[in-house]
């Protein structure tokens, strides 16, 4: 028996330590790399960066290292109205995306749960298998279908809609569209999770005291359904903020979102330094939804 | 209640997947078309796969992306699993609150983030960057989606199994490979496979973390993308839609027989 629990003493370390130190490693540290690097200057020779921690000189070095610790890269970010209209219009188009994500993901999950029992799972299935398709590919498909001379303007201009292209693809609008399309999985998916645990005999019990289907749906369903719907919110909302496919591929020249900008200053201008500061300023605006994200998500995986 | 298919939820149905199934469509069908000008219908053709062939770069680009997918999608899966083991069955113990955070935060974190500390990492430690720097940033970022359908199906289960079994004398370790792998082998199979997709479709990570020589296929497709539709790149995307749709319908139904198999004790 000592045996035995030593053993699996150790095995239970192990289970924890493996994954632990990798997180620690490839998420944690990382993190804290590019908070430094965001305080670091940029060195204009080769490599673009100075050193995270200069050891060889031993304490002298380090402390040399945190006393050229500054903020300019916040004063230049902050002070910049191209960043700053980066964030605003990052969140605005986040926002307004999830909403309309709110909109028709909510009729499709209600619908999923009337849909025959023996249908669901394969509504399901067809809801997961574009998120397993690639996001890239995905949104490429829109720049086929929105284009001057793309498929839809020939099928309105065919159907004798309009006499004019419409100009859709490189405005914010298509960037919508394309969030929209890319995470509706992700809206539907927690949306219907709740809304299928739901006791119908509730809605029975409120129709059964007068109560008419529309009234019984905003005072029975939608509250029911809120855990859902928060879920479904943030993980549209957090990742859309972020984004740097969509508004790149079917934004036009006036869409600043913060992702794209990150990577125009990371791969074009090459100042790592003010990319960091960038990172670590819009990880501070999304702190907020993050935290509140991973105490749901703790509190669906470990309260039953 | 009323369980009708209504005007309503047909409405619902129809409109919300033919939002979700009609590009992917178009895309498909115009990979077919003879015309070099995408949006003009020139007749059914299959020229743009065959020219597919003999682009070595987009071949090359290929075997990077299925090597890196396979190996971290498989790193991943033990690590992930590892993780939701923890989480399940250790009960509480100091620092959870980080080791949880850090594992649900990569879900929703945006990938520029993501790359760029990655990125950072890399260089501070001075590990060339390439096919190998690629892998492990894959492998971090897709542990966390492993872990979280590991945990679903780990507090889904009946834990007097596993109590029966460490009553009748045997190792934990001998109690997870006899009784808990067997039980959530399914959702073990599931995260290998949705960690091995999300390698495939990675573009931003990828592209902070990779060097020279290791150029994924989403890279490659991404760098054509920016310069306009055309129907090669129109093919290249039927086939990794195919691709992925085959495993992923193929893995399910393996995994729908295994799952029947194994509840097959638990409910009997």
């Amino acid at each position: 028996m000592s045996v035995h629990s030593a053993r699996s003493g150790t095995g239970r370390k192990l289970v924890l330590l493996v994954p632990y130190l990798w997180l620690t490693f490839f998420f944690l540290i990382p993190f804290l790399i590019v908070l430094k690097i965001s305080l670091s200057d940029d060195v204009t020779a080769q490599p673009p960066y100075v050193p995270v921690l200069d050891f060889s000189r031993g304490f002298e070095g380090v402390r040399g290292t945190i006393a050229a610790l500054d903020f300019e890269n916040y004063r230049l970010v902050l002070g910049d109205s191209l960043y700053l209209d980066s964030y605003l219009q990052s969140l605005l188009i986040a926002a307004v995306s999830t909403f309309i994500l709110l909109l028709i993901g909510y009729p499709v999950a209600y619908a999923m749960t009337r849909a025959p029992l023996g249908w669901r799972p394969i509504l399901l299935m067809l809801v997961i298998l574009p998120f397993w398709t690639s996001f890239l590919i995905r949104v490429y498909a829109w720049m086929g279908i929105l284009a001057r001379d793309g498929l839809l303007n020939q099928a309105l201009i065919g159907l004798r809609v309009i006499d004019e292209p419409l100009e859709i693809l490189a405005t914010n609008g298509a960037v919508i569209l394309g969030i929209v399309y890319s995470y509706l999985p992700f809206m539907v998916l927690p949306l219907y999770a709740a809304l299928e645990k739901q006791d119908h005999s509730l809605l029975e019990a409120a129709a059964d005291l007068g109560s008419p289907p529309w009234k019984s749906f905003w005072q029975v369903t939608v509250p029911l359904s809120k855990p859902g719907i928060v879920a479904g919110c943030l993980l549209c909302f957090i990742p859309a903020v972020g984004e740097f496919v969509i508004p790149d591929l079917l934004g036009g020249s006036d869409t600043l979102m913060i992702g794209k900008t990150l990577w125009t200053e990371f791969s074009s201008n090459r100042s790592w330094t003010v990319s960091s500061a960038i990172a670590v300023l819009l990880l501070m605006v999304l702190m907020i939804p993050i935290l509140f994200y991973q105490r749901i998500q703790a509190r669906n995986l470990e309260a039953r | 209640m009323r369980k009708g298919l209504g005007p309503f939820t047909i409405t619902a149905l129809v409109a919300g997947f033919a939002f979700l199934y009609l590009p992917i469509l178009l895309l498909i069908v115009y990979s077919f078309n003879d015309s070099r000008l995408v949006t003009v219908w020139g007749g059914f053709s299959t020229r743009w796969y065959g020219s597919l062939w003999q682009n070595q770069a987009l071949l090359d680009a290929a075997w990077v992306t299925l090597r890196v997918a396979f190996v971290s999608a498989t790193l991943a899966t033990i690590l992930g699993t590892m993780a939701a083991v923890a989480l399940t069955r250790l009960g509480r113990f100091r620092s959870r609150t980080l080791f949880a955070g850090m594992l649900y935060a990569p879900l929703v974190m945006p990938e520029v983030i993501t790359g760029l500390s990655l990125l950072l990492l890399f260089v501070a430690i001075d590990l060339n960057r390439g096919y190998w720097t690629v892998m492990l940033a894959h492998t971090s970022f897709t542990m966390c989606f492993v872990a979280v359908v590991v945990q679903s199906r780990l507090i889904g289960f009946d834990r007097s199994l596993e109590e029966a079994a460490q009553d009748l004398g045997a190792t934990p370790l001998r109690t997870f490979f006899s009784v808990t792998l067997p039980l959530i082998a399914p959702a073990v199979a599931a995260g290998w496979m949705l960690a091995f997709t999300l390698s495939l479709d990675d573009l931003v990570i990828a592209s902070f973390t990779t060097g020279p020589g290791a150029t994924t296929l989403p890279m490659r497709i991404y760098s054509q993308v920016r310069l306009g539709v055309t129907p090669e790149i129109n093919a290249v995307c039927t086939l990794f839609i195919g691709f992925v749709t085959l495993i992923v319908m193929a893995s399910s139904l393996a995994m729908k027989r295994q799952m029947i198999v194994a509840e097959q004790p638990v409910r009997g």
